[in-house]
């Protein structure tokens, strides 16, 4: 008894050192938490459109019903990485014939409208979020974010941080395609 | 020049690391005496090269050379002298040269001190510590280098972060590693004992003093962070159960029942696996502490670079060091001679107890620390977190006992304790602990009851502590020079163990104060605004533009008065550092025994009509908090109490002294 | 290659006071439950920390949210439910007891079990041992030093 006894140590060390093998895996990242909107309908919502843009509002029905898959871009001028990322995006809109909205978050509208007159305006709809309350409904912790919404209004995919970088690109493209908002292939 | 000379010296030993793993402990089973006492040379030879590694390191700090990755990206020309000096263990690689350097220190002082020590057993403990130097230095040498040079070198460093120039956060480092390393050479004592196959209460007695200074040390590490998060980060906290305070904390409380397990090993011959398995397991601790801190493993304020590769390296090191020792101790361990045999009440049972505590409390921390690891790898990717109050609801029912076991251990003789006796010398107490903690319980009007609970047991220990020093004294029952001539003659680690115990319980004074009865005022404050908090009168008088060194600050003036009559002013602080382009909030805390006044302020969050020109001040009153740091430095003076037993550094005691030893209840 | 400071820099702008006057509800009470409940909630930037110590924009916004609620009328229970059921698992500070969870929550119980039994069959092994013979090994030990020392050395 006493000689199996003294394993126990080992074998609890072995155990650990599993996980701790698993844990190191470099495509892991321990910061990241899961979206809890993934496969579930996006909130319920409706936003006004940003004073002084002709761009109409975002609300829940608007991603309901489209012929493919939407993306749902969470910026705001005041955020650095959305500068970088707005091309990409553009790109996307005009190479892609992807379909854009945007939640304008904690924006003041005539920062965010100067901001889309110096940089372009991708965007189909945008609504705004002045107070940060409907990005609590997404389960943001910053900007930006990007979601791929299907067209039944499921969350499909959660992004966090710019699409910016090949490896961002890269991850973004792939779930588009899994999305089924664009063919394999097909350049992003 | 200088960087590369330290690079050379790191080579140099290691090339001296891998022959002291081997001669000595080849040496030690074939009985060549040469080869044993090479163990000597190699450990001052080792001490020596890393020595100079970690002095060109400094020196490349304190010139502030820019050719140096390390230095590049850990500090800038315009940081004060001292925080240039600390710039040489702030980072991942320095943290690592300080690791190993802190390795040869104490196995050079092994070497050094330990003529008592069969050379057999030193050689092979020798051996034991160089397979981890060598562990160390190859990880360094291979990927992580602190002399890697940059080309072309840029003209200023990269980091002027405010917030790590601290005096308290300097020395945090290097007082946790000396207790972390500290640990290796307990460790090395036991693996050499289980190679050896023998453990016995001479064993022991080499093992205390080493265990008794990493263990001061790392309290005293602990301590400190504690006191810098509670004074720096603005909001009074002093403990936040994060993982890597969590990885500091399990070796120290492993590193306490070793030091008891030893004492019953030592003067019982008994619970011998459990003080190897203790030693072995402590060091261990240390060692997933560094792997946690350095591998990415977990999300943490404090975690070092998030380097998978070299999270790899650290996970085989210590596969090979805590795999081999734990399988050796599988292998070995049963085959040793069991030892004294004790009644359920007795010291010995006591100390189990203590053990056993302990442990679990261990086994929590390090559960509730790796659970959200376990959790997503059974889920699939799931995250979920494990925060203070799993930790509290846990860890505190655990402790509990244990300070009523702690209160009563010492009043236990070995081997059978007249249980009648104790119980009617600790009635006193007893009642003492009660009635104080009502009288508390009146003057406070109420509170949570485990507060309470805590309170009472805090006292309780804090009383029987006394009460037993008293008794061993005789204090009040002979004439006073009586009672000092016999505290005289008690052997000092009597004292430190009064000491120490007394100070946990002074400790826990300021846990249960700060936490049950702290008070908290959060205000937009204007020129003349007044707060009223735990009886003081604070007015806040404006604030001023201010000038430091590297910063611009606007400081607030506050006036304190109490009844009536003025106290003290305090003047909290937000500062600007330009350089480094971030903001600090430097509190202001006027400290007294009875609690500490926090201040601070900050500008509103919201800009609008309604704060403008206002400030947002907050003030916290923390009741007994300075008991914390008090009690911690009660501990850390009652080890070095211990230490400096003249028997511990003697050696075997002649024949009559082991007689006298074990007749008396000591 | 990042390191220490790197951690720290980000934790930074966190490091001030993070509760807000202009946040907090005139009802003491609920204020109170407020506060609780934020220690309760974790900072999803700064996540280290509960949304009543973080100065994140988000912490800030989930505290405004938390005292909507309990104004709304909703339970301690519903409004950590409201915010859980947006950011799931991660957000709770105390893990939710749930099939996976439950491992976490029984261990310091298996753990302390597991202790007291070690315990007792150490002290119950002990016990038996010394009722074997009359003395005890060490006792037998003791007498054995204690006849050698005092037995008079180079004589009868």
């Amino acid at each position: 008894m006493g000689r199996l006894l003294a394993f126990v140590p080992l074998a609890v060390a072995a155990i650990l050192g599993g996980f701790f093998l698993w844990g190191l895996n470099p495509d892991r990242d321990p910061n990241n938490i899961p979206s809890v909107l993934i496969s579930q309908p996006a909130p319920e919502f409706d936003l006004a459109a940003v004073d002084g843009l002709e761009t109409p509002g975002l609300s829940r029905a608007d991603l309901v019903g489209n012929p493919g898959p939407v993306i749902v871009n969470v910026f705001a001028s005041w955020c650095v990485p959305c500068r970088a990322e707005h091309g990409v995006l553009t790109q996307m809109v005009e190479k892609d014939g992807l379909t854009l909205f945007g939640i304008n978050y904690k924006d003041k509208p005539e920062d965010a409208t100067k901001w889309l007159a110096e940089l372009g305006n991708p965007y189909e709809r945008i609504g705004s979020d002045l107070s940060g309350r409907e990005g609590i409904e997404w389960g943001l912790s910053g900007v930006p974010e990007t979601f791929i919404v299907g067209s039944d209004g499921t969350v499909l995919f959660r992004y966090v941080g710019p699409v910016v970088g090949d490896a961002a690109i890269s991850t973004f493209t792939e779930a588009l395609v899994q999305a089924g908002a664009l063919i394999r292939g097909q350049n992003g | 020049m200088t960087p590369e000379i330290g690079h050379f010296a790191l080579a140099l030993a290691l090339a001296l690391a891998l022959v002291q793993s081997v001669l000595p402990i080849i040496g030690a089973g074939r009985g060549n005496i040469l080869w044993m006492q090479s163990a000597r040379w190699s450990s001052f030879g080792q001490f020596f090269f890393v020595g100079i590694a970690f002095l060109a390191l400094m020196q490349a700090f304190i010139t502030s050379d820019f050719t140096v990755k390390n230095v590049v990206e850990n500090s800038n020309s315009l940081k004060p002298l001292l925080f240039k000096v600390a710039g040489t263990w702030g980072s991942h690689e320095g943290s690592l040269l300080l690791w190993t350097l802190i390795l040869t220190v104490f196995g050079a002082a092994v070497a050094l001190f330990g003529s008592n020590i069969p050379l057999s057993l030193k050689a092979r403990t020798l051996s034991v510590q160089a397979w981890i130097s060598v562990g160390f230095l190859t990880f360094m040498l291979l990927t992580s280098n602190p002399f890697d040079r940059v080309f072309p070198p840029p003209g200023d460093g990269q980091d002027l972060n405010p917030l790590l120039q601290d005096v308290g956060l300097a020395m945090h480092p290097p007082l946790l590693y000396f207790g972390y390393v500290g640990f290796s050479i307990v460790f090395s004592f036991a693996v050499a004992a289980l190679i050896e196959g023998r453990v016995d209460a001479a064993w022991a007695r080499w093992v205390r003093p080493w265990t008794l200074a990493a263990w001061m040390s790392l309290t005293a590490g602990i301590a400190l962070g504690s006191w810098w998060a509670y004074y720096e980060l603005g909001w009074g906290g002093w403990w936040f159960w994060d993982p890597v305070e969590n990885v500091s904390f399990m070796p120290w409380l492993m590193g306490t029942a070793l030091l008891h397990s030893a004492i019953v090993t030592e003067k019982r011959d008994a619970f011998k696996s459990w003080t190897i398995l203790l030693a072995i397991l402590t060091f261990s601790l240390s060692l997933l502490g560094t792997f946690i801190v350095r591998s990415g493993l977990l999300t943490s304020v404090h975690a070092f670079a998030v380097d998978p590769e070299r999270g790899l390296y650290i996970l085989g090191l210590l596969a090979v060091s805590i795999g081999g020792s734990l399988a050796l101790f599988a292998w070995r361990a049963p085959t040793m001679e069991p030892g004294g045999l004790f009644k359920p009440i007795s010291r010995e049972a006591g100390l189990l107890v203590n053990n056993l505590l302990l442990a679990t409390a261990t086994g929590i921390v390090l559960f509730g620390t790796l659970y959200p690891l376990f959790y997503e790898a059974a889920t699939g990717g799931e995250k979920l977190s494990v925060g203070p109050p799993f930790f509290n609801a846990s860890f505190i029912p655990v402790m509990l006992p244990l300070v009523f076991a702690m209160g009563m251990g010492p009043y236990l003789s070995w081997k059978r304790a007249d249980l009648a006796g104790v119980l009617q010398r600790l009635r006193f107490v007893a009642v003492l602990a009660v009635l104080a903690t009502l009288v508390i319980w009146y003057l406070a009007e109420g509170g949570p009851v485990l507060g309470y609970l805590s309170l009472m047991l805090a006292f309780w220990l804090f009383f029987a502590t006394l009460r037993e020093w008293a008794m061993r004294i005789k204090l009040f029952e002979v004439p006073f020079p009586e009672s000092l001539r016999r505290a005289h003659n008690l052997p000092r680690s009597s004292h430190g163990m009064t000491l120490a115990h007394a100070g946990l319980a002074m400790a826990m004074f300021g846990f249960i104060g700060s936490t049950v009865w702290k008070s908290e005022e959060i205000v937009f404050v204007r020129p003349g605004t007044e707060i009223n908090i735990a009886g003081f009168d604070v007015t806040f008088e404006g604030a001023e533009r201010a000038r430091g060194p590297n910063y611009f600050a606007d400081r607030g003036k506050l006036r304190v008065d109490r009844g009536g009559m003025y106290v003290t002013d305090l003047f909290p602080e937000r500062r600007t550092y330009p350089v480094a382009q971030t903001t600090t909030t430097e509190s202001a805390i006027r400290s007294t025994l009875a609690g500490d006044l926090y201040a601070s302020i900050a500008n509103p969050a919201a800009e609008d009509e309604r704060t403008q020109g206002s400030w947002t001040l907050r003030i916290l009153y923390e009741p007994l908090v300075n008991f914390i740091w008090i009690g911690s430095a009660m501990l850390v003076l009652g080890g070095s109490l211990s230490l400096s037993d003249r028997r511990l550094r003697i050696g075997a005691p002649s024949r009559k002294a082991t007689t006298l030893v074990a007749l008396s209840a000591e | 290659m990042r390191n220490i400071t790197f951690a720290f820099l980000l934790l930074l702008p966190v490091m001030a006071i993070a509760v807000e006057p202009d946040e907090m509800l005139q009802d003491p009470a609920l204020e109170q439950r407020a506060r609780e409940i934020s220690k309760e909630l974790r900072c999803v930037v700064c996540q280290n920390q509960n949304i009543d110590s973080s100065n994140a924009g988000v912490a800030r916004d989930l505290r405004i949210l938390v005292r909507e609620r309990l104004v709304a009328g909703d339970s301690d229970k519903e409004v950590i439910a409201y915010i859980h059921a947006r950011y799931g698992d991660y957000v709770l500070m105390r893990p939710p007891l749930n099939r996976a969870t439950l491992a976490l929550w029984l261990a310091p119980f298996v753990l302390a079990l597991v202790s007291l039994l070690v315990g007792w069959t150490v002290i119950s092994k002990s016990r038996r041992k010394a009722a074997i013979s009359g003395f005890s090994v060490d006792e037998e030990a003791e007498i054995a030093r204690f006849v050698e020392t005092n037995t008079p050395k180079g004589g009868s």
